[in-house]
């Protein structure tokens, strides 16, 4: 069964509808790309499967439970939408770190707040914070950072700061992370190592959905890709059959822009 | 020159005795009014239009009108208007309601510089508290307080240099602060008249707590340096 079903999504702002009808879904390990040029709605999509804007119509699905549904009008309680959102992270492309916390109180905070909640909390304390300490620890050093975890978000430098948002995110251990064009405000030395990490976990078979302008990184990573244009999802399929044989005019349009460009090696 | 060394314990005294009260109406106002902001701060940001509106109405109107004319409404119309006055007698009412009047009033001026606090954090900072999880007041207080005090702390230190020298103008509803003491002197008072320079030494106890306030609030600007 597939781990995420999107059904009919539509969204509009205004006048201006971003998202018209979209329907995809992704099995549980699998690393989905969607690709399509600036305002194709990518980014609204992935807004929308953590909640941070409502789809007008449409349902949303995670392990077969109904997490949205436009027509049902229960889904819009804050405590029940936060419960929700766990099911999903979300690495953005400006990082949006917390400047007045370290890389590892960053990648602790949201656990450690999570865990107050419990009931058991005040008699564990002390264990309970070391284990979600050694947890985050172990995270940055997957990411390479273990030399950095003291450092403010200020003192690393860009790809430093999106591994550390990575670490965050996973620290959650959500079903699915989404990547809303995490390089795109790198520069290109910064960006191999942040497509490394994505790779690394690809491997580890983390379900992933990645917006992204990497055209051979989707190619080379990806299980799924998902061709975008004007809010609609105009080419789905394997990424061979995406980009060596797609089967819409647009596509090879978009497509013919980015061969020949230098990629980044990773 | 005799005369004034002469002179002199006795003006000392008198204006210390001002200086206190000026110091409380400074603490008292500030401690009133940082937390009274935040929440004007709030009512002005709600979604809730009646509720915004109300306030930025209320707000145009402290700030839009002399402090001096707020003392005199406040200290005199139960008074004059229902001839029941409710603010106790002697100096503890007048304090009472000059305390009022300030901590409205700064409050209000407050609130608009928290505004632009919060409005200034970025968006993300938000967005990736929602994503992790946070509730609303978590990522307030634990993501975008500190952020938001950062950006506060040179605009607050700015009107709490003002509240400091402000405080005299409770003298227009005869608080007994530093500056009544100060010209008590030239009317005459404990056998002393006609004198300016007791004036001067008031000016002097301004300066030195404008002087004391700014190395505080410098202080914590500097603590706050150690993230962007």
């Amino acid at each position: 069964m597939a781990i995420l079903e999107v059904e009919h999504i539509c969204k509009s702002f205004g006048d201006t509808e971003v998202l018209k009808d979209l329907s995809f879904s992704l099995e549980k390990g699998q690393a989905l790309s969607i690709i399509g040029s600036s305002g194709s709605g990518k980014t609204t999509l992935l807004r929308c499967l953590n909640f941070l804007e409502r789809p007008d119509k449409g349902i949303i699905r995670v392990n077969g439970e109904t997490l949205f549904d436009a027509e049902s009008t229960v889904s819009g309680q804050e405590a029940e939408i936060r419960k929700k959102r766990l099911h999903f992270g979300l690495v953005f492309q400006s990082f949006n770190l917390f400047p007045q916390y370290t890389a590892l109180k960053n990648v602790m905070l949201a656990k450690e707040l999570l865990a107050k909640e419990k009931k058991d909390y005040k008699a564990n304390k002390k264990a309970i914070h070391e284990e979600i300490e050694a947890e985050a620890a172990e995270l940055l050093r997957q990411m390479g950072l273990s030399d950095r975890m003291k450092n403010y978000p200020h003192q690393l430098s860009g790809g430093q700061c999106q591994r550390v948002a990575i670490a965050r995110a996973l620290a959650l251990s959500p079903d699915i992370l989404c990547f809303d064009e995490p390089t795109s405000a790198l520069d290109p030395e910064l960006t191999g190592e942040v497509l490394k990490v994505l790779k690394d976990l690809a491997q580890k078979r983390m379900t992933m959905v990645i917006v992204t302008h990497e055209m051979e990184f989707a190619k080379d990573v990806s299980d799924h890709v998902i061709f975008m244009d004007e809010g609609l999802i105009l080419e789905q399929g394997s990424p061979e059959q995406v980009f060596e044989h797609p089967k819409e005019e647009r596509t090879r349009q978009f497509l013919s822009r980015y061969t020949g460009q230098k990629n980044v090696d990773i | 020159m005799d005369k004034i060394m002469e002179q002199m314990p006795i003006v000392i005294n008198a204006l210390n005795v001002g200086f206190i009260q000026t110091l409380k109406l400074f603490f008292v106002t500030l401690i009133g009014a940082l937390p009274l902001g935040l929440i004007i701060a709030f009512g002005s940001m709600s979604r809730f239009r009646p509720l915004s509106w109300l306030t930025k109405i209320v707000v145009w109107i402290v700030r839009g009108t002399p402090l001096m004319i707020q003392l005199l409404i406040i200290y005199y119309f139960p008074g004059l208007v229902f001839g029941k006055t409710i603010w106790g007698s002697g100096e503890a009412g007048r304090f009472t309601a000059a305390a009022i009047g300030f901590i409205f009033n700064y409050a209000c001026y407050f609130s608009e510089i928290y505004r632009g606090g919060i409005r200034g954090v970025p968006i993300g900072q938000e967005e990736a508290g929602l994503v992790l999880g946070m509730t609303k007041s978590q990522i307030f207080f634990r993501v975008k307080l500190l952020q938001m005090i950062k950006r506060i702390v040179p605009p607050v230190c700015n009107e709490v240099i003002t509240l400091v020298k402000d405080t005299s103008l409770a003298r227009i509803i005869a608080l007994q602060e530093i500056i009544w003491a100060g010209q008590s002197f030239m009317k005459g008072s404990q056998g002393i008249s006609g004198e300016i320079w007791p004036l001067f030494f008031t000016a002097f106890y301004y300066l030195i707590w404008n002087g004391v306030v700014t190395i505080v609030l410098g202080k914590l600007e500097k603590k706050l340096e150690y993230f962007r």
